[in-house]
């Protein structure tokens, strides 16, 4: 294999190597897990407030939501939620006499990963509300503080650092999740090196720099939120 | 205070979500089908058949646009209007045409086998018995397989061919079953000469291998199959298409008039 | 919905549910194996082999399961060409196919999460019974199986129903890679009826019924052992 490309010929950013495709497939990935990771705080919050809400009704359904995104393999729940997500908005749109809207394949990824997010983040929230201390809040509705106020004021300074631990498992879980819309034909760094391998046929190859590109965007993750979390929990006394 | 990034995200979706209006857009299956279509480094779609849209495209005087997907979501997402037209090398059967309607054939090619280079050529129920055969998910040729092939020979089926290329290179299998023109061009490629040849041309069924190669629609877009039929067969006969043709073929790959058609 | 089909294909969605299975506890069993070794490599292992376990752990919990499997797959089925005789050779009916790269690939995968989970319950185990053990005159392969594994185990078991069960949602991935498990046969069922829905409901609900029977394994074996409250 003497005048096949080199190594760094193939990686080259540059065409005709394929590197800067897989930086590109990189960049998807972040995209798209932080679109997901964004949705899925937002229904996360909700459905944590939901929860502890006691509407008896809001409960059971939320229980319902939770469970049936945990229990089903994520595969299923992605190619299911992928398709059935677009054909019944349209149907509702339709049967409300509305035009049907095209989603894009960015949206409907994010919006996909973001459905599946929220059960787990409603589940970590959930737990990091609870572990507030109920002086805090008892002391807020003391002093006249309003729902949304005391939320802002209170509740939400004091569960970032009970829910930090949990949402970074969260954020490192949606970006290796992410891999799993290669499948569905949305291009991000799993299907990007497929592509990459299949032309060239150095499968050993991209795969591996796939995988150190993996590595590479869980190395920083984990360094920006132990920053976060540390900024998070200043003024507090040090663990043992 | 938690509204107005909400707001701002809710405009970006559905502001988004409605611009793709304009064009024409063509579903394209995520994978390299040289020398039909494949990306290059750059990001960039080529081939014969991008090609060919191109002069289709220009013909009807619209703007075109790409949707690319896996190939086994291209009929449920079209079903789904991600996109308007299928154009990604899908054979038009009776059993596709029972869910989607198709424009005129714009090319037809046989199936073909190709093989591990120690196995003897033949392509008939009785050369590939007791072997492997590598096929593309939801393909014609996994149609074939089924009604000729199913008794003697096992089946592993892939999402794409180049996974099959793969598996034949590495010897997991002992054949691989697609069309003619992109086998012919995995066993030219410095990939497939060392390990494979060809092994022949399948007998031809029109039921289960269609009548040819055609533009994927929607039932209801009559007026769109009228425009892409038109334009086919302006490209057709003012010469462009043959000219596309030759850049990539030294035959004819239009194919015989098939009847039903 | 369309259900019909279920007439024809409940073999094959037997023969899908028993590769997941086999998947599933192939993967588990070894994996669980493994982790002990590499968390008892974190714990109480010198430098080297501590940093090694490290390493290990976080390039497999630091990469998708669907890349690594690929990487296993298409990879060394990329070098398998060029050692000679290899189809001659008896490994080649297990090297051809999917099943032993998937087995291995999430073998893999799953010893990474669970030596993290194992490793947690090793150092959660109060020091006083090892001192105990160690005071009693133990030696070391006698205290880590008579004292120090079986508390650490008890401590795990919930996390490790939870694992098992992740594990179980990710062998779908397998049928990437040409293996005919539960959720590839629901893939065959939509190419074949062009049904989309109706498959993955009956595929859904085989693996939900699956987790069940995990969850309840785990919980009777929890009640085996009481835990102090």
């Amino acid at each position: 294999m003497a005048n096949a490309p080199g190594i760094l010929e193939l990686l080259s950013p540059y065409p005709p190597g394929w590197g800067g495709t897989l930086l590109w497939g990189a960049g998807a990935t972040l995209a798209i897990s932080a679109g997901a990771f964004a949705i899925g705080l937002i229904i996360g919050i909700g459905g944590a407030l939901g929860k502890l809400s006691g509407n008896r009704l809001l409960l059971a359904f939320l229980e319902l939501y939770t469970t049936a995104v945990r229990a089903v393999p994520e595969l299923i729940l992605i190619v299911g939620l992928y398709y059935a997500g677009t054909d019944g908005l349209n149907r509702l749109l339709q049967a409300a006499g509305l035009p049907p809207l095209e989603v894009n394949g960015f949206i409907a990824a994010i919006a996909v990963l973001g459905v599946v997010q929220g059960a787990y983040m409603t589940e970590v929230l959930r737990g990091a509300i609870l572990a507030v201390p109920a002086g805090q809040i008892e002391a807020a509705k003391a002093f006249g503080m309003g729902p949304g106020l005391r939320f802002r004021r209170v509740t939400l300074p004091a569960l970032l650092p009970n829910a930090l631990p949990g949402l970074a498992n969260l954020w490192l879980s949606v970006t290796k999740d992410s891999a799993l819309v290669a499948v569905v034909g949305y291009q991000e760094l799993a299907l990007a090196t497929r592509l990459a391998g299949a032309s060239t046929k150095h499968y050993f190859l991209f795969f591996l720099a796939a995988a150190l590109l993996y590595l590479a965007i869980t190395l920083v993750s984990n360094l920006i939120f132990w920053l976060l979390e540390r900024r998070v929990r200043r003024g507090q006394p040090k663990l043992a | 205070m938690k509204f107005i990034p909400l707001l701002l995200a809710g405009a970006a979706f559905t502001l988004s979500a409605f611009t793709a209006q304009a064009d024409v857009r063509f579903g394209i299956m995520n994978e390299s089908y040289p020398p039909f279509f494949a990306k290059d480094a750059s990001g960039k779609w080529q081939g014969w058949e991008i090609d060919l849209m191109d002069a289709v495209c220009a013909e009807m005087k619209e703007k075109c646009s790409i949707v690319e997907l896996s190939w086994d979501g291209l009929i449920p997402a079209l079903t789904s209007k991600k996109f308007d037209v299928i154009w990604s090398s899908m054979s038009v059967t009776e059993e596709r045409k029972k869910v989607i309607d198709f424009t005129d054939k714009y090319y037809n090619t046989p199936s073909r086998l190709i093989g591990l280079k120690d196995i003897k050529p033949g392509a008939g129920p009785e050369d590939v018995k007791g072997k492997t055969i590598g096929i593309q998910v939801s393909t014609i040729q996994s149609e074939y397989y089924k009604k000729y092939f199913a008794k003697v020979a096992t089946e592993k089926t892939y999402q794409t061919l180049d996974e099959a290329f793969q598996d034949l290179a590495s010897g997991r299998i002992d054949y691989v079953f697609g069309d003619s023109i992109v086998l012919d061009a995995f066993v030219k490629s410095d990939a497939g000469k060392d390990c494979c040849a060809n092994m022949g041309d399948v007998a031809d069924d029109v039921e289960v291998l269609g009548t040819g190669v055609g533009g994927g629609l929607r039932k209801e877009d009559t007026q769109l199959k009228e425009k892409l039929n038109a334009a086919i067969a302006a490209v057709r006969a003012n010469g462009k298409y043959d000219e596309i043709t030759k850049k990539y073929f030294d035959f004819d790959i239009y194919g015989k008039k098939v009847s039903g058609n | 919905m369309d259900f019909s089909w279920i007439a024809n294909y409940w073999p094959l969605l037997l023969t899908g549910a028993w590769q997941t299975l086999a998947l599933l506890v192939i993967s588990v069993g070894l994996g669980f194996l493994m982790a002990i070794g590499l968390a008892f490599a974190q714990v109480s292992g010198g430098p080297f082999l501590r940093y090694a376990a490290r390493g290990y752990s976080t390039f497999f919990r630091g990469t998708p399961l669907l890349i690594q499997l690929w990487l296993l797959y298409y990879g060394v089925g990329s070098l398998l060409p060029m050692i000679p005789g290899i189809r001659q050779s008896l490994f080649w009916p297990i090297l051809r196919e999917g099943f032993f790269f998937a087995a291995v690939s999430f073998t893999l995968n799953y010893a990474a999460y669970e030596s993290e989970v194992l490793r947690g319950a090793l150092l959660a185990v109060p020091k006083g019974e090892l001192e105990a053990g160690r005071a009693f005159g133990m030696g070391r392969f006698t205290l880590v199986h008579r004292v120090w594994l079986p508390r650490a185990l008890r401590i795990a078991l919930p996390t490790i129903a939870g694992e098992v069960v992740m594990q179980l949602k990710a062998t779908p991935l397998a049928f990437t890679v040409t293996v005919m498990d539960l959720y590839a046969v629901a893939y065959k069922v939509r190419q074949d009826t062009l049904l989309v829905y109706e498959p993955l409901i009956v595929v859904t609900v085989f693996y939900l019924v699956l987790t069940a029977i995990i969850a309840r394994c785990f919980r009777i074996v929890e009640a085996q052992v009481p835990v102090r409250r």
